[in-house]
């Protein structure tokens, strides 16, 4: 099944004169299982992509199927259930302040329907240790490494075991080694869950990770360079 | 219960509020402030109210009757005597004691200033106190010309209190009339009176020319043990001619404070007090509350985009506001307590907590909070999980 279907996806910004079309015509498909990178100039539209395929956006043009879900035409509500089954890392880690490493996983495990507090509490930290960061679960953000920072915000997102995982620009606060090897912990725990991964990036340096590269320009998907 | 231990989530409101302590208490300490202003305006205005009524707590009746033309203690208008004998006509009424009532120019016997004292006329052989202390001192006011004074009345009145238990001979004039101080009561001052002095009828009539003899201001009825009190009104104010008004001793009471309430702006103003402490309150929480969303705002997107519904982050706002209310009334209640005493002490006014006030004042610091926290929820619906990207 895949796990993202775009077909002729169209997507512009204001009205009237202001009207900009930041996406045009664009069709992809990525299969459960898959890492996907999406790299391009900045401005071509790549985050907007994202945001359609996030459920965060209305669908203007175009049909997005996602999960299986249909997002042209879905509501407010509908969007949101389909953001549970999402994963989402952000390029600032957007952690919350006031909760410790620990807290912030657990919201996301807190997603997860029919699950006791104890439950919950025990899969954010599982999914703690599998980031490594078994001895820091009770430090808030604020005392954490922006690479630990990060690996936290992996942790979040795969606590609620998400099909789909999106992060934009997840090693754009990190130096080269840390932003590295983020990527690789990203890449094997969402091989080890047959989770779809879909990165937006234009790190040169972790373009490798990739089974398959998407290069966007001016809001149009490049051909694939075989 | 146990479901619900289990269903349980991250204390997210709680941890919001704490992790950020100082904002936190400054929090506090604006509901707090609120409410202890609430609790000293309320508390002044109900004091004052209930100081209105100190003489009238103290008769032992049941139902008093009253001119329908007198307004409130101070202005007192008489009726025919003989309606309070054709009380005794009904089944249920034990006894009668008339009693003449009104404000007399009392001569300060040390600065030779006069002012006005409210005084009591009785029959002495028929005191209608119910502390008794009280009405066994009555005795001494068989012989003409002879007053007890109140020693809580105001020292404007001069040092009688003092001169009498030096043994001095107390005399001073009332119209024109010599009297003689033959006694000491504690009753207490109201707002229409600075003072009181407590007399026979013969003495009081002698003071006040201008009254007509058959003529009394307030008519106290006793009943029989048993009997309905309501039940009674409403037979003698049927069989009674309407130049007479029968109430309850509650309804005395309350007749005296609705003049303070609803005649004077005393309430008005004390009850805008507490309204300006529930809009401050107000300000300051919204404040904190609003920051508090605004601050968190790319938090609360961030969990809008994990899958958190709107709903469940509108429940964390509402939480913070409750959390904020409970934790700023304690400190409120307890500092109202004290100020109360403080006023107690100070000013002898009968102001103190009771559980209507109490909760009053909760129930405002409560809705003060939610109101807030509704204000600034309107922020939280801004947040779009799109922008966070």
């Amino acid at each position: 099944m895949a796990a993202v279907e775009i077909d002729s996806l169209s997507h512009a910004f204001g009205q009237g004169d202001m009207l900009r079309t930041v996406l045009q015509n664009i069709s992809l498909r990525i299969d459960s299982g898959e890492v996907v990178l999406l790299t391009g100039p900045s401005g071509c539209g790549k985050t907007t992509l994202l945001t359609l395929i996030g459920a965060l956006r209305t669908v203007q043009q175009g049909r997005v199927n996602v999960l299986g879900e249909r997002l042209d035409g879905a509501g407010r509500r509908r969007r949101q259930q389909v953001r549970r089954r999402i994963g989402m890392i952000f390029q600032g880690h957007n952690l919350l302040r006031c909760l410790t490493a620990e807290q912030n996983v657990q919201m996301g495990a807190d997603l997860l329907p029919g699950l006791g507090y104890r439950a919950r509490r025990d899969e954010a930290r599982h999914w703690l240790r599998s980031v490594g960061l078994e001895d820091q679960m009770g430090k808030l953000p604020h005392d954490l490494s922006g690479g630990q920072k990060q690996r936290v915000a992996i942790a979040r997102a795969l606590a609620a075991h998400p099909q789909l995982l999106l992060a934009d620009e997840p090693t754009a606060a990190l130096d080269g080694a840390t932003g590295r090897e983020v990527v690789e912990l990203l890449r094997r725990l969402a091989r080890e869950q047959d989770c779809a991964v879909l990165i937006v990036t234009h790190d040169p340096r972790i373009l490798d990770v990739a089974d398959r590269i998407l290069r966007m320009e001016d809001g149009s998907l490049l051909p694939p360079v075989e | 219960m146990r479901n619900l231990w289990q269903g349980r989530k991250i204390p997210l409101s709680w941890l919001l509020l704490s992790r950020q302590p100082v904002r936190l208490l400054v929090a506090l300490a604006g509901i707090s402030f609120a409410g202890i202003l609430m609790f000293m305006q309320l508390g002044f205005r109900d004091g004052l109210f209930d100081a209105s009524v100190t003489v009238h707590r103290l008769f032992d009746a049941d139902l008093v009757l009253i001119s329908p033309r007198s307004a409130s203690s101070i202005r007192m208008a008489g009726f025919p005597r003989r309606r309070l004998v054709q009380t005794l006509a009904d089944p249920d009424v034990e006894g009668v004691s008339p009693v003449h009532w009104g404000l007399m120019l009392w001569r300060n016997p040390e600065t030779r200033l006069n002012r006005a004292i409210l005084a009591l006329g009785f029959n002495p052989d028929d005191p209608f106190f119910l502390d008794p202390g009280l009405s066994q001192k009555t005795e001494v006011l068989k012989q003409k010309g002879r007053i007890l004074f109140d020693q809580l009345s105001r020292p404007e009145f001069g040092p009688i209190a003092d001169w009498y238990r030096e043994g001095r001979t107390v005399e001073t004039e009332i119209a024109g009339n010599r009297i003689r101080v033959e006694g000491l009561v504690s009753l207490g001052t109201s707002f229409g009176a600075d003072g009181n002095l407590l007399t026979s009828t013969e003495t009081f009539l002698d003071l006040s020319p201008q009254k007509p003899r058959g003529s009394i201001e307030v008519g106290l009825i006793r009943l029989r043990p048993g009997s309905d009190p309501q039940q009674v009104v409403e037979r003698l104010q049927l069989r009674l001619p309407d130049d007479v008004k029968v109430l309850t001793k509650q309804g005395f009471i309350e007749f005296e404070k609705n003049y303070w309430k609803s005649g004077t702006s005393i309430g008005f103003i004390f009850t805008l007090g507490a309204a300006m402490g529930f809009v401050v309150g107000c300000v300051i929480v919204y404040q904190v509350l609003y920051t508090d969303v605004s601050d968190h705002l790319p938090e609360y997107a961030t969990l809008m985009a994990m899958g958190h519904r709107l709903s469940h982050l509108l429940g964390v706002v509402v939480r913070e506001g409750f959390y904020l209310a409970v934790m700023g009334y304690v400190p409120a209640y307890l500092a109202g307590q004290g100020l109360y005493w403080f006023v107690r002490d100070a000013t002898s006014l009968p102001v103190g907590m009771n559980a209507t006030r109490a909760l009053t004042v909760g129930g405002m610091i409560l809705v003060m909070c939610m109101l807030s926290a509704l204000l600034a929820m309107r922020r939280l619906v801004d947040a779009d999980p799109a922008e966070i990207f």
